[in-house]
């Protein structure tokens, strides 16, 4: 069976609520069937705006949704047949946790034996058998987020949405039920749609991110390529860390690019500048600059250290570089031999292929 | 499991429990102080009127007093036959101590009240007492027996044994149209005379269907200040309450403008044909004003505990029911509405509550069959005097709220109520 590429698709679609401000601006987004995608993106980027449409919470200003090839725009949400984890789980707090379950299926007059074997399969599914009875009140929060996954997964939905399910948690937990929602996504096949600000988590769990900033789709791409090779500087910006200069291109071939900087000259790769004297910033991963690199690297820099921060398995060293007083260094712990201290000037280097000319800030 | 059996110490050896109390002691003084004006306050206010009441209402101690040694003579008598010389020489010495006090016209009422005829004979006892016409040398039984055929009837002496108890149940009886005949036993007033019961039905009728009229207006509209955005929830607020911030009176008045006859609602009425000019319903003086004025009036009390409940209902509750597939009268009904329980309990029992002692509309609108059992009260406080009758029916109405808070409890429980 061949998957429907098409599974979702978002087609031009622009949101405003004031009839000002697009909120959502020329939205064209595909997702396939059995897809794990997150919209990721600071608050009021409009990705949860998204959700909410593709829900049917809200109508588009413009364009249209479709689910399997059916516009959706006017049905309304109880007959979309979507599933939605709610951020802070909406669990219905005067039923026990089997009548939250119960409650989609019942709504579709499903037989009472038949709900009792769904409700039974989804609880063991989030391994939360036992807990019927129970009042949310009584749960702890991880359990009302399984609750809440159980529930819009047990009536077998074409599409779960879960709108930033995970913030709630104090961290571990988060990184659990990370793992755990990921499992349940392999384990079933749905297509989930996830929306989240936290990059950690979009990493972690995702086919495919598509970071949101200003209402618009900034980059969709699978977790590594979005981390590797971000297109602009925002998702360069946004996603992990990142050491940035700001300069000018003073030359240019194929791959390789000299950026002037203030204080200095280094090689990139250009990605978003094609010409001379356009304006650009360079962005460096920490990981990719070396301390007194061994191998020949296209950029070799001296630097200042200014602060040193132990974080248990790693060091992150805080260097002046080429005038930028903000360049981290991740240093692991198993490299002992190195004399980290305040003040000690070290060198760096790193290749040109992971100094990526993007646009300028 | 130790330190539930063993006792724990303190680093100094005191026992942890006293070291704690100590400690807390004045931080429990301090409390105490800070609720004692208002405490006292209470107690002054509310709890002894309350039992001042209670008392006034039983009290019959009266007769009691003004006939000490009758009744402690007629302790013996069986009640049947006529009493013994012995009970009319007591009667009789009671007699002229009253006479001396003047206090014989008191007794002549009292009685009167009990049987009818005690008037007459007690005015002609006391002429006879008055001109020294008794010997009390002789018979008094035969005497005082002579004054007045009805001295010889057994019924005014049982009437007189009547009165004898410090207390009486009489006042709730009468409120309940009842009373206690000559054998000690509850009787129906006569049919034409039971208007108490009448009154009673119809107050807790009028309660009834103003909470229900009520709860059908405020939900819509504590609903929608609940989930309308800040600025427009705002003035729908301060219209909710700007009745509350008016005199009940004015309020009452403008009722009255509104609803009387040649009032502006019949004038539109007539005006967009909906009745002849001559033939304008009576919407005042009868329950139909009654019941528009008290639902306006009461209306807040409603749409606060309704509007501070659905406040707490997270919006993502109802998207989480239609997304699961309720419609969304389903998502309503199983999901918003069962939530708001606890608002409901808590605006129609304060509605209801208030709605039962109402006294100034109903007074000033209801003319009169739209008068409740308050107006009942207050005419006995002011024009007929009755205290002990408005305290019995006052109280009874307070024992009625607090049986319906009891069942409330029992049906709803009141740990559910959120009154705000």
């Amino acid at each position: 069976m061949s998957k429907n590429t098409e599974f979702v698709k978002f087609d031009k679609v622009d949101k405003s609520y004031d009839g000002k401000v697009l909120v959502v601006k020329d939205l064209n987004l595909n997702i396939s069937e059995g897809e794990f995608i997150t919209m990721l993106g600071p608050s009021g980027s409009g990705k949860t705006t998204c959700l909410m449409m593709l829900a049917g919470f809200e109508t588009p200003t413009n364009g249209e949704i479709y689910l399997d090839s059916n516009p959706i725009s006017n049905i309304p949400p109880h007959k979309r047949g979507i599933g939605m984890v709610f951020q802070n789980y909406a669990l219905f707090p005067h039923m026990t946790v089997y009548e939250n379950l119960a409650f989609p299926l019942r709504v579709r007059k499903v037989q009472k034996d038949e709900i009792d074997k769904k409700v039974d399969k989804a609880l063991s599914m989030v391994s939360l058998s036992g807990f019927e009875s129970r009042m949310p009140a009584q749960l702890s929060g991880g359990q009302q987020q399984r609750v809440a996954v159980a529930r819009a997964l047990v009536f077998d939905p074409a599409v779960v949405l879960m709108d930033e399910p995970l913030g709630a948690l104090d961290k571990n937990l988060r990184e659990s039920m990370q793992y755990e929602i990921k499992h349940i996504h392999e384990n079933i096949g749905v297509t989930v749609v996830y929306v989240t600000h936290d990059q950690g988590e979009a990493l972690t769990m995702s086919n495919r991110i598509a970071v949101f900033n200003d209402g618009k789709v900034q980059q969709l791409s699978s977790p590594d390529k979005l981390y590797e090779e971000p297109v602009n500087s925002f998702v360069a910006e946004f996603i992990g860390e990142n050491n940035t200069f700001g300069g000018e291109v003073t030359d240019i071939s194929k791959d390789v690019c000299k950026v002037k900087l203030l204080n200095g000259e280094i090689l990139a790769n250009p990605i978003s500048v094609s010409s001379k004297g356009e304006k650009t910033t360079v962005s460096i991963r920490p990981e990719r600059a070396l301390i007194n690199p061994k191998d020949k690297m296209d950029n070799n820099q001296t630097g200042k250290i200014e602060e040193v921060i132990y974080h248990g398995d790693h060091t992150r060293v805080r260097l002046d570089l080429l005038g930028n007083k903000e360049f981290i260094l991740k240093v692991p712990n198993s490299s002992n031999e190195l004399d980290l201290k305040l003040g000690n000037e070290i060198k760096v280097g790193w290749n040109s292929q992971d100094a990526r000319a993007l646009d300028p800030k | 499991m130790s330190s539930e059996t063993k006792q724990i110490l303190t680093t100094d050896g005191i026992p942890l429990e006293i070291s704690l109390k100590k400690a807390e002691r004045k931080n429990k003084i301090k409390a105490f102080l800070l609720v004692a004006p208002l405490l006292l306050f209470l107690i002054i206010t509310y709890i002894f009127p309350i039992g001042e009441m209670f008392t006034r209402s039983i009290d019959d101690k009266m007769i009691t007093n003004m006939l000490p040694k009758t009744f402690k003579s007629m302790e013996t008598w069986d009640g049947k036959e006529l009493p013994s010389e012995e009970v009319f020489a007591s009667f009789l010495s009671d007699f002229k101590i009253l006479v001396e006090k003047k206090e014989h016209g008191k007794l002549a009422q009292r009685l009167n009240k009990e049987k009818n005829g005690f008037n007459t004979i007690t005015k002609k006892l006391f002429r006879q007492v008055k001109r020294n016409k008794i010997d009390e040398t002789q018979s008094i039984k035969e005497q005082i027996m002579k004054v007045h055929k009805r001295w010889r009837n057994v019924e005014y002496w049982q009437a007189i044994k009547r009165t004898a108890p410090p207390y009486t149940s009489a006042k709730y009886l009468k409120a309940m149209d009842m009373y206690l005949n000559e054998d000690n036993k509850i009787t129906q007033v006569s049919e034409d005379r039971r208007i108490h019961r009448i009154l009673w039905l119809r107050t807790v009728e009028v309660a009834f269907f103003v909470t229900v009229f009520c709860f059908l207006m405020g939900y819509p509209i504590a609903h929608l200040l609940a989930t309308l955005p800040m600025k427009y929830s705002n003035l729908l607020m301060i219209c909710v309450l700007l009745p509350f911030w008016t005199s009940l009176l004015v309020r009452t008045a403008s009722w009255m403008i509104l609803l009387q006859q040649q009032g502006v609602v019949n004038d539109f009425f007539v005006l967009i044909g909906l009745v002849s000019d001559d033939n304008r319903p009576e919407m005042m003086y009868n329950k139909v004003g009654t019941y528009v004025a008290m639902t306006q009036i009461l209306l807040p009390f409603m749409v606060l505990p309704l509007y501070s409940v659905m406040k707490t209902i997270s919006p993502s509750l109802m998207r989480a029911g239609k997304s699961l597939g309720g419609t969304p009268f389903v998502a309503f009904w199983k999901v918003y509405f069962p939530l708001t329980i606890p608002g409901i309990g808590a605006g129609c029992l304060l509605v209801f509550i208030l709605a039962i002692g109402y006294y100034i509309t109903p007074a000033l609108v209801g003319g009169a069959s739209g008068t409740l059992i308050s107006n009942q009260i207050a005419y006995h406080m002011k024009t007929t005097l009755d205290w002990s009758f408005a305290s019995a029916m006052g109280l009874m109405l307070l024992g009625g709220v607090l049986v319906i808070y009891w069942l409330y409890n029992k049906l709803v429980g009141v740990d559910n109520i959120k009154l705000g």
